[in-house]
């Protein structure tokens, strides 16, 4: 089932939003972002990065400092309260209305703005279709499993054709199973919703897998935006690189930093001229190639095998460095106590320090 | 829990023994009211008419008493639900101040209530000598009961992820209220409501205080029998008590039980 569209899609334009709480302590500093009409944005980062802030403020729900300004499409809503500004949000614990039935709880938001019975019954049942609750409208939130609630929490949210919709940490009261199906089918609805959506997440997999592009926040600033592929490959951040993946940390001497040479394993690697004025690089466990040693290799001992199931983590010892951590694919002859030879791809090195 | 078929015979004994000691003053007082001659016993024959007579001198208590309890409810509803929300809402000092000053009349004597009440409103002649008065004193005493209860209810935090769901959908303060948050704390209500009633029919120390010999309410009603009638009479009346305010009692907590199950959290 399609849903129509909303009449126009609409752009958000954060500008300049900061939060300063009452004990003086900033929340969130000024933070300019814009979420193109029709798009998931992601807003990505571990607990108290000021994610939940910042969505609260598009919300409505927060009011941010002086100077701040919010715009959806072309009006400005930085004044608006939150009951007028036509928003849709999904809350971690579901926030469904207990006493209400499923279809109620859908329908709640159309009541409120007076539409007809008729009408409200089509937009109920319609969603009720696209969240496949089918058979649960009568039911109580109570009676629901977790995923069932979090649907009706969905439905309930883009029942009013909201402008925007807004997700707060969607998945996180769901078991690690019911996550990952719940995911995949919530990014499916976001797509044929077609709805600007802003979606707050701790885990990097989910904002993967949902967002169009991902905005990484780490201590109340936003420290990189762009989709997920490229801020996985290529962070201008480090704490983007540990944040969306794992890394090794390869720190250089002075000399190293000065010839721009990289030491693993008896092995001197030329990097590439952008990273000549870091003091240590970052490389992702799958990027250190493991292979036989011969010329053209580092040196390396495997001190630690870890079979993981769908890949095999090794620890590697190449001299002067720390252990390198190493994904190899589960079929690897690497063993316990093997010698191995190393590379990496100069391309897949990752900066330490922000590059300006 | 399975009973132990071996129960000691001592505990049997010491069961049965505190059982009559506590049922024996309610048998003997139902019993009082309802023969002849209580000095000379049950030989002196079983009678309604000491029933009949507190009904004729003392029957406007009972209703007035049922009628007081309601109305204390009511009252309770209007002002101390949304007295509950504010306090379960507010951050500032003053509101917790005020939590505690509401509490107070918990912990005084009703007896000094009613002084300071009377030395307040004593001189508006009408309002001291109608029910009205008794009922404001019934609110200062049942009112900290039912915000308490009320207020804790509002204040869990799925209650405020509720408030904020019902205003990003658009409701307004009005609707979210009665609408949303109201009907979540059903619950609670219905069991300060309870509490209220039960008080409100019970409260003797702060009535006996405020009444007028024109404005009696049941316990007050009692306490005026047993001190100027026949013995006979006062325990009459105390069967009246239990047969029109038990049920009531039970029927009212029987409905509060359905609500509860109804509403299905």
């Amino acid at each position: 089932m399609e849903l129509e569209p909303a009449p126009a899609r609409t752009r958000i334009q954060i500008k300049n939003c900061a939060k300063t709480y009452a004990d003086g302590t900033l929340g969130l500093e000024a933070t300019t972002l814009e979420v193109e009409p029709g798009e998931v944005l992601a807003l990505l980062g571990p607990s108290g990065c000021g994610k939940t802030t910042l969505l609260r403020i598009i919300a409505g729900l927060e009011t941010p400092d002086e100077g701040s300004r919010i715009l959806f499409g072309e009006t400005d809503v930085t004044a608006l309260p939150v009951e007028q500004r036509g928003i849709g949000m999904v809350f971690q614990h579901y926030a469904l209305f207990p006493q209400m039935s499923v279809a109620a709880n859908i329908g709640y938001g159309l009541k409120i703005r007076g539409a007809a019975d008729a009408e409200r019954a089509r937009v109920v049942g319609d969603l009720v279709d696209l969240v496949r609750l089918n058979g649960l409208e009568h039911k109580r939130p109570a009676e629901l499993s977790g995923g069932q609630r979090q649907r009706v929490a969905l439905a309930r949210a883009v029942a009013v054709r909201p402008k925007v919709l807004l997700l707060d940490e969607p998945l996180t009261a769901l078991d690690a199973k019911l996550k990952e199906s719940l995911r995949d089918e919530l990014a499916e609805m976001l797509r044929r919703l077609h709805i600007t959506a802003v979606y707050v997440t701790h885990d990097q997999q989910e904002a993967l897998a949902i967002a169009d592009r991902l905005a990484v926040m780490h201590a109340g600033r936003i420290v990189q935006v762009g989709n997920g592929e490229a801020l996985y490959r290529a962070p201008s951040h480090p704490f983007v690189a540990t944040f969306l993946g794992r890394v090794n940390r390869i720190e250089r001497n002075d000399k190293q930093c000065a010839d721009n040479t990289l030491l693993m394993g008896s092995l001197v690697f030329r990097c590439p001229a952008a990273w000549s004025n870091q003091k240590a690089l970052l490389v992702r466990p799958e990027d250190i190639e493991v292979g036989s040693y011969t010329t053209g290799w580092g040196h390396a001992v495997v001190t630690h095998r870890s079979f993981l199931g769908d890949r095999v983590q090794l620890t590697l010892n190449a001299g002067n460095q720390v252990p390198l951590r190493a994904d190899v694919g589960r079929d690897h002859a690497a063993r316990l106590g093997d010698t191995v030879g190393i590379r990496i791809q100069p391309e897949h090195l990752m900066p330490s320090h922000e590059s300006t | 829990m399975r009973s132990n078929p071996k129960t000691p015979a001592l505990l049997i004994g010491v069961t049965w023994i505190v059982s009559v000691f506590m049922l024996a003053p309610i048998g003997l007082s139902v019993l009082a009211g309802l023969v002849n001659n209580y000095s000379v016993g049950i030989k002196s024959g079983l009678t309604l008419r000491w029933l009949l007579e507190v009904l004729d001198v003392y029957g406007s208590t009972v209703t007035w008493s049922l009628l007081l309890g309601l109305l204390c409810v009511v009252g309770n509803l209007v002002i101390g639900v949304p007295c509950a929300y504010a306090l379960a809402r507010s951050q500032s000092r003053a509101a917790r101040l005020f939590e505690e000053l509401l509490t107070l009349p918990v912990a005084v004597p009703g007896l000094a209530t009613a002084l300071a009440l009377i030395l307040t409103y004593g001189h508006m002649r009408d309002f001291r000598q109608s029910f009205a008065f008794i009922l404001v004193g019934h609110m200062v005493f049942t009112l900290p009961f039912m915000v308490r209860t009320v207020s804790s209810a509002f204040q869990r935090n799925d209650l405020i992820a509720m408030e904020e769901a019902a205003r990003t959908l658009g409701a307004s303060f009005t609707q979210r209220f009665l609408g949303v948050l109201v009907p979540a704390v059903l619950p609670a209500i219905v069991a300060g409501s309870l509490m209220v009633f039960t008080l409100s029919v019970g409260e003797f120390n702060l009535t006996w205080m405020l009444h007028t010999p024109l404005t009696r309410t049941l316990p007050v009603g009692l306490a005026d029998s047993y001190a100027s009638m026949r013995i006979e009479i006062g325990s009459a009346y105390t069967l009246v008590f239990l047969l029109v305010i038990l049920p009531v009692l039970w029927g009212l907590q029987a409905i509060g039980k359905l609500i509860e199950k109804h509403h299905g959290t």
